[in-house]
């Protein structure tokens, strides 16, 4: 186990090149086999895989529920379900895709996967633990399907009081879903902040932390902190509802403003959850395609902690017609426009990144792309709605749909897709039909803006959220949204059979196909078991794209390995200089 | 730019929809400049710096601090401006005239009425006078509801235990739809009403006649109007399609299940239990959703409603 021996600021390392193996018999694919071994793994590399192929199921279960309300929604009137089967149909797709799919993606599966490598590390500080969070997921993902086969729950992904604590359906065992879920975040984000503060190679300083670890650091301090107040809001909610004791439902002497209080006060944060380890990957991606170091590291770093510092306070832009006061409406008004300077800083770095840089287009760089491009214009949309006069007016319109939508699927998802394409031959040693990736994503691009650009319209022009039935004057809008939404729906269907196609066919991927300077990529595709079979030892920062690759390959020779001397490179300067 | 705000945004039927539309304006054209050089930098740069050989060696320019204040310092200029300028108007939006006429406003899951000054309530129309501040005064009977007239670019929520307010002022006469835009269950979609917006003279008359403009209806005929306009059409069809509640059509005169399985004959007796005290029985199969239109109806109503119902076989 790797451990902080640069502590000791006068030890000198005796280090070496260790070249990484290509091709290599045994990885970490093949060293255990059989089910068993994958139920009860405590490595790192295989947790992120089940949670792959848990949200995958998930991300196909909550986008089939998209398409059925694009379906329905082609005429104002009903077409092939009802009103109750369609408020069902939206909660599901909400509540799944926020809670099963984009919280865990980021962090669980990539993160899971990338963190312990880019640390030079063979585990992260708790394995078992990390098993563990694994199963709490998948016991909350079971009792949520326990309560859609069981009367189903309408209430919206928000769970709004009083019409929660009334309507019909099993929304106890949705919420308790939810709740065990929370757990399964604090713990991985618990696990990430340890592991990131004591398992570092020797020579991983902060200010040589990759970027993805800086986002996923304040993403796990986020998990930490604002998980536990859902846990609150769903007991109080459960009290309320098995107790029959008054706290948010006016008929108990309850109110229900407080609950939206509660569970903004942590699903804000959550959006944060989802997007700031995305723009961890993004900056990863960016550098790497460029060729070239990452322009205003610091920059990058801060604003992720800025935007998990500011992003506790401004729950409240989510209640400004919510009968909240002026003076609250203003503040939140505040501080929201603050966020967007964080987020603005990061856009502009990344692209001063690319600036003179040696950049290929490559797929993951192509989804980075996309990202900014849809990403700044749910920047932008957010300012929109920050602006209180405007909000009033744009709120709980479909407006506020499309904005969250460029923010998360265009943001996030953008982001997921572009780290999975980037770390996907690490993760299987396969390559993917570089072409066909190049498609699918640029008709996902076409389809999602389909899909979201007639949503502002039609929000602006008033067309409120959730609606089942609406006016005839938005058919052509929402016809127009559907279709985009089907050809999203394609785009996606041409990325599994490639990705599929990949795994059993795919060509073996070299263990740098991108020419990458950081440490996950200095170790062979796929890892071994272990990761490294070496201790790595960091001298330059992870950007460092003018140093020779050999300096990045560096690990603790061994000291019965002394006639090896000849490959020995002498970094004791450089050892001195970060001390 | 006049045409793309025509597209883009609702007529401006109010006094103060304009300065909140001259804010939205100003968002997007900002926002499209900015979009459009950031683009234009992705492609640009795309283009330009392509990696032409393995060997490409690139600059080491690690930061910039006069810039990262630059790009710092013009959005959040930019932002406070917008900040200030939202907080003017939604200040503005919340103030409504010491004159303002009041008019009462009940959400319920999924109707809306209106009480007005005189006694008369009206579901799903409201009527006002032009030019001249209106105030409401809004409350729900259930769950969450919201109040929203994108003509006027207002909206509320409408909380079940306290009262909130919204104020307008229209400029023009005409209709303008209202929408419940909080979800609040099975039919909030069919939660809709609309604005009927007076000279002031006409908007007097309404008021003295409202109440009375039924007296010399037959009671089919009146029934038939009363389903409509109280909103009953939103959950109970005429022509057997099942909605929230149970059709109107074949009702009259059958036997129903009841949930707890007491069966009941629809009768005089049930019908106005049924409007007054509408949880007390609930057919099986349907859901207690319907509010009380105690108060709503009179005596005469409640009576006219079932002579239409009777005709409904």
């Amino acid at each position: 186990m790797a451990t902080n021996e640069e502590n000791s600021n006068t030890k000198k390392l005796q280090v070496r090149r260790f070249k990484p193996e290509e091709n290599p018999e045994k990885h970490y694919l093949n060293e255990e086999k059989g089910i068993w071994a994958w139920m009860t793994t405590v490595d790192h590399k295989k947790i992120g895989l089940l949670y792959l192929g848990s949200i995958t199921f998930f991300f196909f279960v909550g986008g089939v529920l998209a398409l059925l309300l694009r379906t329905e929604l082609l005429t104002p009137a009903q077409s092939f379900i009802d009103a109750d089967t369609y408020n069902q149909v939206f909660t599901l797709h909400g509540a799944i895709m926020i809670f099963f799919f984009l919280i865990p993606s980021v962090p669980a599966v990539l993160g899971n996967f990338v963190l312990p490598l880019q640390l030079g590390a063979k585990d992260v500080a708790f394995p078992r633990l990390n098993l563990a969070s694994y199963y709490i997921y998948v016991i909350g993902a079971l009792f949520t399907l326990f309560a859609i086969f069981t009367g189903g729950v309408d209430t919206g992904w928000t769970f709004y009081t009083p019409y929660s604590a009334t309507t019909g359906g099993n929304v106890m065992a949705m919420t308790f879903g939810v709740f065990i879920l929370g757990f399964s975040s604090i713990l991985t984000g618990l696990n990430f902040i340890v592991t990131i503060h004591k398992m570092r190679a020797p020579g991983i300083t902060w200010n040589k932390l990759p970027l993805n670890l800086w986002g996923l650091y304040a993403t796990s301090l986020i998990q930490i902190l604002a998980t536990p107040v859902l846990a609150i809001t769903l007991l109080l909610l459960t009290m309320e509802r098995l107790l029959q004791i008054g706290i948010f439902d006016p008929a108990l002497g309850g109110d229900p403003v407080l609950y939206q209080h509660f569970f903004w006060f942590y699903s804000h944060p959550a959006v944060y959850i989802m997007i700031v380890p995305g723009f961890g990957i993004i900056s990863e991606v960016i550098s790497t395609f460029s060729r070239k170091v990452i322009f205003g590291y610091w920059a990058i770093a801060l604003s992720s902690l800025a935007i998990a510092f500011i992003g506790f306070l401004v729950w409240g832009h989510h209640m400004f017609t919510a009968g909240q006061s002026s003076l609250a409406n203003m503040v939140f008004s505040f501080l929201t426009f603050l966020v967007g300077i964080p987020t603005g800083i990061k856009i502009f770095n990344w692209l001063a990144t690319m600036y003179r840089g040696s950049i290929d287009m490559k797929t993951p760089m192509l989804y980075a792309q996309v990202f900014l491009f849809l990403f700044t214009i749910g920047g932008f949309t957010g300012i929109m709605l920050g602006a209180l006069s405007v909000d009033i007016h744009l709120h709980d319109t479909y407006y506020v749909v499309a904005h969250f939508h460029y923010v998360m699927m265009g943001g996030m998802v953008m982001a997921f897709l572009a780290g999975l394409h980037y770390w996907w031959p690490k993760m299987f040693g396969k390559m993917y039909s570089e072409f066909w990736a190049k498609i699918s994503c640029a008709i996902l691009f076409v389809g999602f803006n389909m899909t979201f650009l007639p949503q502002f319209v039609m929000g602006a022009q008033g067309m409120p959220r959730r609606y089942f039935n609406y006016i005839d004057q938005f058919q052509s809008f929402h016809q127009f949204s559907t279709i985009g939404a089907y050809v999203m729906g394609v785009a996606f269907v041409i990325m599994a059979i490639y990705l599929v196609h990949s795994l059993l066919k795919g060509k073996r991927a070299s263990s740098n196909p991108w020419g990458s300077r950081a440490l996950e990529w200095q170790i062979s595709s796929p890892p071994s078991l272990h990761n490294f079979h070496h201790v790595p030892v960091i001298v330059n920062g992870p950007y460092d794209y003018h140093k020779p690759m050999s300096e990045f390959q560096l690990g603790i020779a061994a000291s019965h390995n002394g006639h090896h001397a000849e490959e020995a490179v002498n970094v004791s300067q450089s050892e001195k200089e970060q001390a | 730019m006049n045409r793309l705000s025509e597209f883009m945004l609702p007529p401006a039927k109010s006094t103060l929809a304009a300065e909140t539309d001259a804010l939205f304006h100003f968002i997007n054209v900002t926002s499209i400049i900015l979009l459009a050089g950031i683009t234009f930098a992705i492609v640009y740069f795309s283009w330009k710096y392509r990696r032409r050989s393995e060997d490409d060696v690139t600059p080491v320019i690690t930061h910039n601090n006069k810039l990262e204040i630059t790009w710092s310092v013009i959005p959040l200029i930019l932002v406070m401006i917008v900040f200030g300028w939202g907080f003017t108007g939604y200040l503005n939006l919340t103030t409504a005239p010491d004159d303002s006429y009041e008019i009462r406003v009940v959400g319920k899951s999924w109707l809306w009425e209106f009480h007005y000054e005189t006694g008369h309530v009206s579901v799903n129309e409201l009527h006002v006078p032009v030019n001249r501040p209106v105030k409401l005064i809004m409350s729900s009977d259930d769950v969450l509801h919201s109040f929203y007239i994108p003509d006027f670019r207002v909206k509320m929520d409408v909380l079940p235990n306290r009262y909130t307010s919204v104020w307008f002022e229209a400029i023009e006469t005409g209709e303008s739809i209202i929408y419940c835009a909080e979800y609040c269950g099975n039919a909030h979609s069919n939660m809709l009403a609309t604005t009927y917006v007076h000279s002031v003279e006409d908007f007097e008359t309404w008021l003295e006649t409202a109440g009375s403009a039924d007296d010399d209806m037959d009671p089919v005929e009146l029934g038939e109007q009363l389903v409509t306009r109280n909103a009953c059409d939103t959950c109970h069809s005429t022509d057997g399609t099942r909605l929230q509640g149970p059709s109107f059509q074949g009702l009259w005169g059958s036997e129903r299940e009841m949930q707890d399985g007491e069966i009941v004959t629809v009768d005089e007796n049930y019908v106005r239990e049924s409007i007054l005290e509408p949880n007390a029985r609930i057919t099986a199969g349907f859901d207690p959703v319907m509010p009380s239109y105690s108060g709503t109806l009179s005596d005469r109503q409640i009576d006219a409603i079932i002579e239409y119902l009777k005709t409904l076989q």
